[in-house]
């Protein structure tokens, strides 16, 4: 189950949060100092103390918080494989831990405070402030179940665009006469990569096999426009079990044929590299544009597509960005998109 | 006409897609008799075989609309200047858009995969009709922003010539001539049409002359040897100073005023 951010349990109870996802940790953060903010405010009488006090408060509680994060972050590879309730008593065992450690060496809840029980009233905060937050991502996580996670990609990632067909089909049917074989061999393609459109595609995949539905696209697309279409691969450097969303790579690169090489009468190239930077995967698409042209509304909406499914997939931890890098006649369109490198085989 | 067999010129950027065009004209040529006179792979081959003179005149050219360099419609626009063209039928594979204004319009389009049928279908249409482009009104609402370029003959070749690199159209004998920074192009389009075509673009300064209004950067008193005066436009980057007639002084004063 790699598929969806949120591990849900196997039978679909209650989960917890990926503590290794970025913004998971944004929301602990900011829900924790929310909650820190409104104790600071319920324990004033006088507003003009208020903001002193948020201050104390907030020294007091970021270094136990930031510990919780960091070992959780460590242990998520074990936490994966317990039960929910034993998941549970871990994490609530691993803040307890930092708040009496933090507590014991450094600022102390108690001077923060003033109260006289200083680490048990500490102890007492940390295990609510605990418990609201795991009661939060659960009902996060049965709000945005599975099943309506996974409807949600379905629906993103089931458009088969008419332009693409229709084209293709016209160039099979342009040489069905004079290249029975050409022709042949294209209709297997077209029918394997819609095998591919058409299933499920809700979980990561190796990508080599998404490099190999882009090929198989490329090959249609080279059949009707021919010696124009020119791709160059950098791909060396990247491990080939690296996981990504499925069905990525196609639209973009249907979008780059779009843009640059059909209005284009001379071969012009489209560049795709896949680049491991430390725990990032890079991917890099650009091709030539006219730079009088005018932004296409379908481009817009394709990106939007892959934007939402990376959001499902990894929620903050991935960025696309485009850009347009302007040279002296031979401006070129670029999308990149940055994913934390996950390896196949693994959870 | 009824005898002889109907010239088609295929105008698309894809080999196959005008591989199965042929081969479905050559399907219904015991129905239709027709005979494929020329393939051009963009708007401006189309023009390059349109434009030479040795080829007989086709009848009817079918016509993709995405095309590199100059598309299906700008191949039109271009042709919508001359004394007589093929009669147009457009094909495309998929474009929501643009197919909806050629329904608005009633100009006739294909969708490929085009079908037997339905070629001969729109081919025996045209057949008892005066040969004929889209009018002005209907190139407008399919292309609002009007076409980009003017094209120029040269040895065969059609060259494009951006409009926005103009600086002036004037009418010399037979052609119209193009300047731009560089140099000058022929134009084979009448004068008066360029002015109606692109009225927000040039403003005329003299019975044969417009000029683009971005490129008049103001203008200069001449007195002749025989003692009249006239005014003179100045130019942006170039010497050259034309003459404002008479008649057309008071509009281009009233222009430099806005300014």
């Amino acid at each position: 189950m790699t598929s969806i951010r949120q591990n849900s349990g196997p039978f679909g109870g209650p989960s917890l949060p990926d503590f290794r996802n970025l913004g998971v940790w944004l929301r602990i953060l900011l829900g924790t100092n929310a909650l820190a903010a409104l104790a600071a405010l319920a324990g004033n009488r006088q507003l003009a103390e208020f903001p002193g006090e948020l201050a104390l408060l907030a020294a007091a509680v970021e270094p136990p918080l930031i510990a919780t994060l960091l070992l959780l972050h460590l242990l998520q590879g074990q936490l994966a494989r317990l039960s929910y309730r034993a998941r549970v008593t871990l994490v609530v065992a691993a803040a307890m831990l930092s708040t009496a450690l933090t507590q014991t060496f450094g600022i102390s809840l108690h001077e923060a405070t003033g109260a006289r029980e200083g680490l048990w009233r500490a102890l007492w905060w940390t295990a609510l402030v605990v418990a609201l937050l795991l009661l939060y991502f659960d009902l996060r996580a049965r709000l945005q179940s599975p099943a309506l996670t996974e409807a949600r990609l379905m629906a993103l990632t089931a458009r088969i665009r008419p332009h693409f067909l229709f084209n293709a089909l016209n160039a099979v049917l342009g040489v069905i006469r004079s290249d029975p074989r050409r022709a042949e061999a294209a209709l297997e393609e077209l029918s394997d990569l819609f095998r591919v459109l058409m299933r499920e595609n809700r979980e990561l995949v190796p990508l080599s096999e998404e490099i190999a539905v882009a090929r198989q696209y490329l090959d249609l697309e080279r059949l009707r426009l021919g010696e124009r279409l020119q791709v160059k691969w950098e791909v060396e450097s990247c491990p080939p079990d690296a996981l990504m969303p499925p069905l990525m790579l196609q639209p973009l690169l249907e979008n780059a044929v779009y843009h640059g090489i059909e209005p284009s009468d001379q071969p012009a190239e489209i560049a795709v590299a896949f680049t491991r930077r430390g725990e990032q995967l890079l991917i890099e698409i650009t091709n030539p544009v006219d730079s009088g042209a005018q932004p296409h509304s379908g481009n817009q909406m394709a990106l939007a597509n892959i934007r939402e499914r990376l959001m499902l997939f990894y929620d903050l931890e991935a960025q696309l960005d485009t850009e347009l890098l302007a040279g002296p006649g031979n401006s070129r369109y670029r999308v990149r998109i940055a994913l934390p490198y996950r390896q196949g085989g693994k959870p | 006409m009824s005898s002889a067999p109907l010239r088609l010129l295929i105008v698309d950027d894809e080999g196959p897609a005008r591989a199965r065009l042929k081969n479905l004209l050559a399907d219904i040529a015991v129905d239709l008799p027709n005979v494929v006179a020329g393939e051009a792979a963009d708007g401006v081959e189309a023009l390059e075989f349109l434009s030479d003179e040795s080829i007989p005149q086709v009848d009817v050219m079918l016509v993709d609309i995405r095309m590199p360099r100059l598309d299906g419609i700008g191949l039109v626009q271009h042709l919508a200047g001359r004394k007589s063209s093929p009669a147009v039928i457009f094909t495309t594979a998929y474009d929501q858009y643009a197919v909806r204004a050629f329904d608005l319009n009633a100009i006739d389009y294909l969708l490929k995969p085009v079908r037997a049928p339905r070629l001969l279908a729109a081919l025996n249409k045209l057949r008892g009709l005066p040969r004929g482009l889209p009018d002005a009104a209907a190139l407008r609402s399919l292309a609002p922003e009007g076409r980009a370029h003017l094209h120029s003959s040269e040895r065969g070749r059609i060259l494009l010539v951006p409009l926005a690199e103009i600086m002036y159209l004037r009418a010399e004998l037979k052609y119209v001539t193009a300047r731009t920074r560089e140099r000058e192009f022929l134009i084979e389009e009448s004068l008066t049409h360029l002015e109606e075509e692109f009225t927000g673009r040039f403003v005329r300064v003299h019975r044969n002359c417009l000029v683009a209004r971005a490129a008049i950067v103001g203008v200069e008193r001449e007195t002749a040897a025989d003692g009249e005066t006239h005014w003179l436009v100045v130019l942006r980057d170039l010497a050259e100073k034309l003459p404002v007639s008479r008649r057309q002084w008071p509009q281009i004063k009233s222009l430099l005023k806005q300014e």
